[in-house]
């Protein structure tokens, strides 16, 4: 079983790292991480916060295009091209099908995470003449950003599972969006009673939660990320793409293939 | 010519003749824009609405609205101004936004401060915006060190001052020096010295270039308005031993009063007037000097060394 998801995972690698649009994307957020020591100049003592607040953003933003654009065709482009078909009658269950996409576009993600950092830090060394001990904190940063990945991912796998490929695109960035103002709307249910306040505070906890996986702003200010969030973040990114997978699993398992 | 070749010679004509084309309209329509339009608009007002929009990374957005406060504060310091409507409201928005973004409180007080042109004039903003940013960080010490300084230089508030920097000196890591300012200033507020201090402090503590030279005017016009004080009295107690004003410097060396004739700051030596008064004799390269002007000359916060260059 482990074996044929990591086969089927190692494909979705390859397959991913082939597509040129991933190269543009990366690109241009390498561009953009560029550009941030340009717009430093223009400002006033914030050369390493720009740095640190575009790159982030950029790395943040980009990875997230990727993972809904990837993730929206990982079943539908085997549907369309009929190769499913041929993965399907070998001894391998559509659920591993399912779990091992996800990992296959979870890995590509991190690899590219891993090159956009790579030209973040160079960045970063440019401006600040060199690196220091508080910019290991960044690290983790960016390992929330993985993070917010892995639930798009998730998502656009849970998605694409029984939706058109635009829809799936448009479902999973409506989610991205509402999930950054989650924080907003277990307060909105804080101002209701009754039934409402019951209704509203579940949507609150059924929608992913991005607010807390963004620690861009702290991290630039040299704050540092308690261990807890750490700890609860990882978890939380676990469960939840765990029952978005699992949902997709599902759906998938049902669904007509005819 | 092959007839895609050809068809490839005209249109890369076209494109480039249309793209420099539209280049030349767009300049040609941005003189017809008045600038105004296009400069006092903060075009959403609304914090929140800014940080719902910004999607999470208002962080990013905050760093936006600095660069573009010192953007604006920036054209408006070069024209000589005299409103700045824009720069609190936009400092709000980026602070706002990025609470911690210390620069922007630090930076933008000193911008809302300074009178007309050289700043917006509104001490009571930057007061407010120190505040607020003291709030947001209070292991600061620097917000406190700006605090004290509006209050003492721009306010005359001296027991406000000795407060801002009593408090800010409470701070783990704070540089000592506002110890000694609490101390200072609430035992002789408004003194040259206490005045050189702060000016000293200001100039050691920031590394831009803007705010370091301004602190390098005021540290020398209150360096001119010492030393002309004192040529004076020195010609008052020569004119009470001898019954005559000396008729210049020179004659207080020979008298082995002075050892030279003193110069100011830039190097230049002083006159000493027929009535026993001293004159800077380039005032316009010292701005911000009370003392040592020409007869009929009114103090200005104006900086004229910067004047038409």
């Amino acid at each position: 079983m482990t074996r044929r998801i990591a086969c089927i995972a190692s494909n979705t690698f390859r397959e991913a790292v082939r597509d040129r649009v991933l190269y543009n994307l990366i690109l241009f957020v390498l561009l953009l991480v560029g550009s941030a020591v340009l717009f430093g100049q223009i400002s006033l003592e914030i050369e390493r916060i720009v740095v640190i607040n575009l790159s982030l953003t950029s790395i943040s933003v980009f990875g997230v295009v990727i993972a809904i654009f990837i993730g929206i065709q990982l079943v539908s482009k085997e549907i369309e091209k009929k190769t499913l078909y041929t993965v399907l009658v070998r001894p391998v269950r559509r659920w591993e099908f399912i779990v091992g996409k996800f990992f296959g576009l979870v890995e590509t993600l991190a690899v590219n995470t891993f090159f956009m950092a790579l030209g973040f830090y160079a960045a970063l060394f440019y401006v600040s003449r060199g690196l220091h001990k508080s910019d290991l904190n960044i690290l983790l940063a960016i390992y929330f950003i993985v993070l917010q990945f892995v639930i798009i991912t998730s998502l656009a796998l849970l998605f694409s599972s029984f939706s058109t490929p635009i829809f799936s695109a448009i479902f999973a960035f409506a989610l991205f969006v509402i999930g950054t103002f989650a924080d907003d709307l277990k307060n909105f249910a804080a101002l209701t009673e009754g039934a409402t306040h019951w209704l509203i505070t579940g949507v609150g906890y059924l929608l992913p939660n991005f607010g807390s996986l963004n620690v861009i702003g702290a991290v630039a200010h040299d704050q540092p990320v308690s261990l807890a969030l750490f700890v609860h973040n990882s978890l939380y990114a676990a469960l939840y793409s765990c029952a978005a997978v699992c949902g997709a699993a599902l759906i998938f398992e049902r669904r007509n293939l005819k | 010519m092959k007839s895609t070749q050809y068809t490839t010679a005209v249109l890369s004509f076209l494109l480039i003749a249309c793209f420099a084309g539209s280049a030349v309209v767009e300049h040609k329509m941005e003189q017809l824009r008045p600038a105004a339009t296009l400069e006092e608009v903060l075009y959403i007002p609304s914090s929140k609405v800014v940080k719902r929009m910004s999607v999470g990374f208002e962080a990013l957005v905050a760093d936006i609205y600095w660069t573009r406060a010192v953007q604006y504060f920036g054209a408006k310091h070069i024209e000589n101004a005299n409103q700045y409507k824009l720069l609190y409201p936009l400092l709000d928005m980026a602070t706002d936004l990025d609470p911690h973004l210390i620069p922007a409180y630090e930076f933008g007080s000193v911008f809302l401060t300074q009178p007309p042109p050289r700043g917006a004039g509104e001490p009571l903003k930057a007061v407010a915006l120190l505040q607020k940013g003291i709030r947001q960080n209070p292991d600061s010490w620097r917000l406190y060190q700006g605090l004290g300084f509006i209050y003492y230089m721009e306010l005359k508030d001296y027991p406000a001052a000795g407060e801002a920097f009593a408090q800010g000196s409470k701070i783990p890591g704070a540089h000592p020096f506002l110890k000694v300012m609490a101390a200072r200033t609430l035992q002789t507020g408004g003194d040259y010295l206490t005045a050189q201090m702060l000016w000293q402090a200001i100039y050691e503590s920031f590394s831009d270039g803007l705010i370091r030279d301004n602190a390098l005017k005021h540290l020398r016009a209150l360096q001119v308005d010492r030393e002309v004080l004192q040529l004076e009295a020195l010609a008052r107690a020569y004119a009470a031993r001898t019954g005559h004003l000396p008729a210049g410097f020179n004659e207080l060396v020979a008298v082995h009063v002075l050892r030279s004739v003193p110069r100011d700051p830039l190097g230049y030596p002083y006159e000493l007037l027929p009535d026993g008064h001293v004159m800077v004799k380039f005032y316009r390269e010292l701005p911000f000097i009370t003392q040592g002007l020409p007869p009929g000359q009114q103090p200005s916060d104006l900086d004229l060394s910067t004047q038409g260059k």
